[in-house]
Parts: structure tokens; C-alpha cells; sequence
């Protein structure tokens, strides 16, 4: 007990020393375009659900956000992990898609934006399901495809790449224990490959929602955006509410770091095995 | 009768620079049934290699591998193999590892699980059950490989240098445990070492195997009776023996 207490206190020294800079340094400066003290931020943590800069609240901006993110990741995930999974079984399907991938990889999914608001315009979700006019339409007007778009880049590549390395990388000796026990190769693949590529397949997806939703402020300045996160930092910044800025910028770190430590605890809880095996 | 025979063997790897490689030539051997075969041989001289291709696991460059009487190609569950080590899966514990040649076989869990039982008893892990493999020891894990190896019930059983990994102590446990399984349960078993004692304390037959290209040397009847004494000069005569015969390998 007493040790996890001092870990506890070991972890929250830098953020407590960053906190101390920011405030001295905000009293230093005094003007609240520039910096705004803690005290200024944390106000707006207090009245998280007022409406900000005619935004809306805090909650549902971020609501917002993380449907967005969500809905591009899953679309890039869902893409991902079938095609890693085999680039990672078959040597042809590796090699038939692994020129493209490389070329396409290296490129910032930000510098995809031009052509993403070029190939998809204004369409969102809303028109693409032909919604009846109304607050349903509005609602889900907010959710542009060329942002799914780019969400999904981010997230398609780190997670093809992670699941393709952990299927490749599946001791041989398993494999061939299974075979001498009579595997067939559907279970080969489905009781031996996959089980031992999950926590690699895991890593995946959490790196893949990590850059997914760092995505987010570029792909929330797209014209069209009326809320979410990233935008109400653009916007606020284009009002000098640097106050807004800080409390956006919290927010995507907050709720980033959380979506995190949902896989943490997954990988922790059924891949304990992973860290332990030589 | 014969279990399995193996006719004009041939292996030839083909290296990255266009190199030819001999790894296996000319091997001719036959395994007769319930009879415990070493094959003895430095490293490198093919052994693993020859274990591996009668096992299925990779082909043959020339001639052909006969399990009764027919040719054999692939894996399959009447040819167990054990690994030297690391074989297990590590998100399998202990008890789904001795069952998963079951597993692929289709039987029911349940049923499949009280079978994994009985070679976990017969293992004398019994309180291991539910253990991972990451928590146990080399040996253990051993242990647990070649339990799962015999749950599937094979005829043959290929072992390669499947204590290879263990310290001495454990290993000579381990022949001993060995022997006794073997005389219990009646299989034929081949089995890879290049420790010369452990092919003199386990073998019906002795087949020597010499390196570049891998050959087969020569084979020696091992009639001393078990459980084997280290301490007898006939123990001590045969190891001599070997070790000189090794060494002009």
C-alpha cells in the first residue's frame, strides 16, 4: 500500500511542476491572449455545460468529437485487421498490397485533407443516409464524410501494420505443434495464428485510436464543422479565447489517455500471458 | 513389424546464393514397433532435420518416408512430435495445452478435459492445471509438451532433443519418467540427442549419424536391461565407445 502510494505520487510530480510553470509564467505574462492562468481554464471545467462561444457545452463537444472518431476508426479498422490478418498469412497478398501501403504510409493523413474535401465535398453521414429534414438531420449533418475520411487514414495504417507484424511473427514451433497434433489449416489460423497474434492485433487498434483521434483538430477545421473539439479550439482561437484553447486542448488529452487505458486494461487482463513468454 | 521406413532419403537445401546444400543422403532406416530408437549425432549433421521430415513437417528432396507400410507425407495425428522446447501456447493453460490435439480432433470439451486430466496425473502435475506456461519451470513445461504429445494417443512419437534445454538433474529425472510412460503406454519413439549418455541410458538401438552431408554411421543394439545403472562397466564401455566414434565424425 504504502508503495503504490509513492508511485502514485512519483507519476503526478511533472504534471505538478508543469502546473506551477504555467501559473507563474501566466502571472508573468498577464495578458490572457497569450496565457490565461489556471484559474481561467479550470472556471470553464465549472460551467462545463454552458454554452461556449455559441458552440454548445463542453460534453457535447466531445460527444461529438468521439462519434466522429469513432466512426472513422471503425471504418478504417474494419478494413485494417481482415487485411493485416492475411498480408500476414499469405506471402502473395502480402506482396499485392505492400507497395501501396508503403508509398501511402509515410503521408500525414492532415495532407490528405484538399483531396478528402475534393472526392467528398459536404456530404455527411445525414445525406449519404438520405435523412428526412430535421434535428436528426442536423445532427448527423455534423458528421462529415471527408473527416470520417481522414480519421480512417489515420487509423488504417498503424493498425494494418501491427496485426500483418504479429501474424508473421508467430513462433514456427507453435505452428508446427499444431500441425503434428493434426491441425487442419483452418484451425491452424483461427486456433493458432489469431490467438497468438492478439495482443499484437490489440496494439494495434490502440495505436490506431490514438493517431485516429489525434487526427481530430485537423480533420474538425474542414469547412462544414459546427462543433466538436477540434473545432472549438479553431474557433476560439480565432476570438482569442486562448482560455478555450487550453480547455479543448485538456479535453482531447484527457479523454485520449482514457481511451488508452481501455486497451491497458484489456491487454493487461487476456494477454498477461505476452509479457511473460519468451 | 515395422512402424516406420525410411527408404534412400535425401535432403538438399537450397541457400540464398544459389548454394547447394546436402544436408540428409542416402538415409535408410527402420523402426520396428514399441522399439526405442536414438539418433545420436553432433550438431549439424541432419538429425533434426531427418526427425522433421518423417514427422512430415517439411519434404523430402529424394525418396520417401513409409508409415505402415504406407508413404507419409503430411502431419498427422498418429506421428506425435515433441520440440525441444517452447512449444506450448502461451495463451493456453496448462490443461487446454494437453487437450488441444483433442480440440482439433472435434471432441467435446468436457470430455477432452477429463482425458488432459488423466496425462496431467500421469505427469504428476496435477495441481498445475490451471497454471500458464509462463509459470512454470523449463522442465515442467517439458513435461507438459510431452503430456500433450500422448494425450492425442499417436503411435509414434518423435522427440527432439526434448530435454536438450533442462539442467542435468532434471534431465536424468525426466529419462527416467520417460522410460516409464513408454513401457506403460507401448509406443515407438525416435528420438534426436547428441548426448551420448542419454542415447546409451534410453535405447533399444543406437543410429550414429555423421555431419556434411548427414549419414548414418552406424547402428549399435543396446541390450543391457532397464532401468539402465550408470555405474556398470558395460554402460561405461558402450559411452566410451560412442564418444570415439563421435569424435572421427
Amino acid at each position: 500500500m504504502q508503495n503504490k502510494f509513492k508511485m502514485i505520487l512519483l507519476s503526478l510530480i511533472l504534471p505538478a511542476l508543469l502546473l506551477i510553470i504555467w501559473e507563474l509564467s501566466a502571472i508573468w505574462v498577464q495578458n490572457a491572449t497569450i496565457l490565461p492562468t489556471i484559474g481561467k481554464v479550470l472556471e470553464n471545467f465549472m460551467h462545463a455545460t454552458d454554452n461556449f462561444i455559441g458552440l454548445g457545452s463542453i460534453p457535447r463537444n466531445i460527444g461529438v468529437s468521439l462519434i466522429r472518431v469513432m466512426s472513422g476508426y471503425t471504418a478504417g479498422v474494419l478494413i485494417a485487421v481482415p487485411l493485416g490478418v492475411l498480408m500476414g498469412y499469405n506471402k502473395t497478398i502480402q506482396q499485392v498490397f505492400e507497395t501501396l501501403i508503403n508509398i501511402f504510409r509515410p503521408i500525414p493523413p492532415l495532407a490528405w485533407q484538399p483531396l478528402a474535401l475534393a472526392f467528398f465535398g459536404m456530404a455527411s453521414i445525414a445525406s449519404v443516409f438520405d435523412m428526412p429534414f430535421g434535428q436528426q438531420y442536423v445532427f448527423w449533418g455534423n458528421f462529415k464524410i471527408a473527416m470520417v475520411f481522414l480519421i480512417g487514414m489515420g487509423s488504417f495504417f498503424p493498425v494494418v501494420a501491427s496485426v500483418m507484424f504479429g501474424v508473421q511473427n508467430v513462433r514456427q514451433t507453435l505452428i508446427d505443434s499444431a500441425r503434428v497434433l493434426g491441425a487442419s489449416e483452418r484451425d491452424i489460423f483461427f486456433k493458432i495464428l489469431l490467438p497468438a497474434a492478439a495482443p499484437s492485433i490489440i496494439n494495434g487498434l490502440r495505436v490506431g485510436l490514438a493517431i485516429g483521434w489525434g487526427c481530430l483538430v485537423g480533420a474538425e477545421m474542414l469547412p462544414g464543422s459546427l462543433a466538436g473539439v477540434g473545432y472549438l479550439i479553431t474557433h476560439a482561437y480565432e476570438l482569442a479565447r486562448i482560455d478555450l484553447v487550453i480547455t479543448g486542448m485538456i479535453c482531447i488529452g484527457v479523454v485520449g489517455a482514457l481511451l488508452d487505458s481501455i486497451f491497458k486494461i484489456i491487454s493487461n487482463k487476456y494477454f498477461f500471458w505476452e509479457s511473460k513468454t519468451r | 513389424m515395422e512402424k516406420i521406413k525410411i527408404d534412400h532419403l535425401e535432403k538438399i537445401f537450397h541457400s540464398q546464393n544459389e548454394m547447394k546444400i546436402n544436408a540428409l543422403t542416402d538415409i535408410n532406416l527402420s523402426v520396428k514397433e514399441n522399439e526405442f530408437v536414438c539418433i545420436l549425432g553432433p550438431s549439424g549433421c541432419g538429425k533434426s532435420t531427418l526427425l522433421r521430415i518423417i514427422a512430415g513437417l517439411e519434404d523430402a528432396s529424394f525418396g520417401k518416408v513409409f508409415y505402415n507400410g504406407q508413404e507419409h507425407i503430411k502431419p498427422c495425428r498418429d506421428i506425435g512430435m515433441v520440440f525441444q522446447s517452447y512449444s506450448l501456447m502461451p495463451w493456453l493453460n496448462v490443461l487446454d495445452n494437453i487437450a488441444l490435439g483433442l480440440n482439433f480432433s472435434g471432441m467435446a470439451k468436457p470430455k477432452r478435459l477429463s482425458i488432459a486430466e488423466e496425462y496431467l496425473d500421469m505427469i504428476g502435475m496435477s495441481n498445475f492445471g490451471k497454471a500458464f506456461p509462463h509459470e512454470l519451470s523449463g522442465g515442467m513445461q517439458q513435461r507438459v509438451a510431452i503430456a500433450r504429445a500422448l494425450a492425442n494417443n499417436p503411435d509414434v512419437l518423435l522427440m527432439d532433443e526434448p530435454f536438450g534445454a533442462l539442467d542435468a538433474y532434471t534431465r536424468i529425472i525426466m529419462q527416467k519418467e520417460l522410460l516409464r510412460i513408454w513401457e506403460q503406454r507401448k509406443k515407438t519413439i525416435l528420438f534426436v540427442t547428441h548426448s551420448v549418455d542419454e542415447a546409451v541410458y534410453l535405447a533399444d538401438r543406437i543410429i550414429l549419424m555423421s555431419g556434411s552431408p548427414g549419414k548414418i554411421k552406424k547402428e549399435i543394439l543396446v541390450t543391457m536391461p532397464r532401468i539402465r545403472d550408470r555405474s556398470n562397466p558395460e554402460y561405461g564401455a558402450l559411452t566410451a565407445e560412442l564418444l570415439v566414434l563421435l569424435e572421427e565424425t
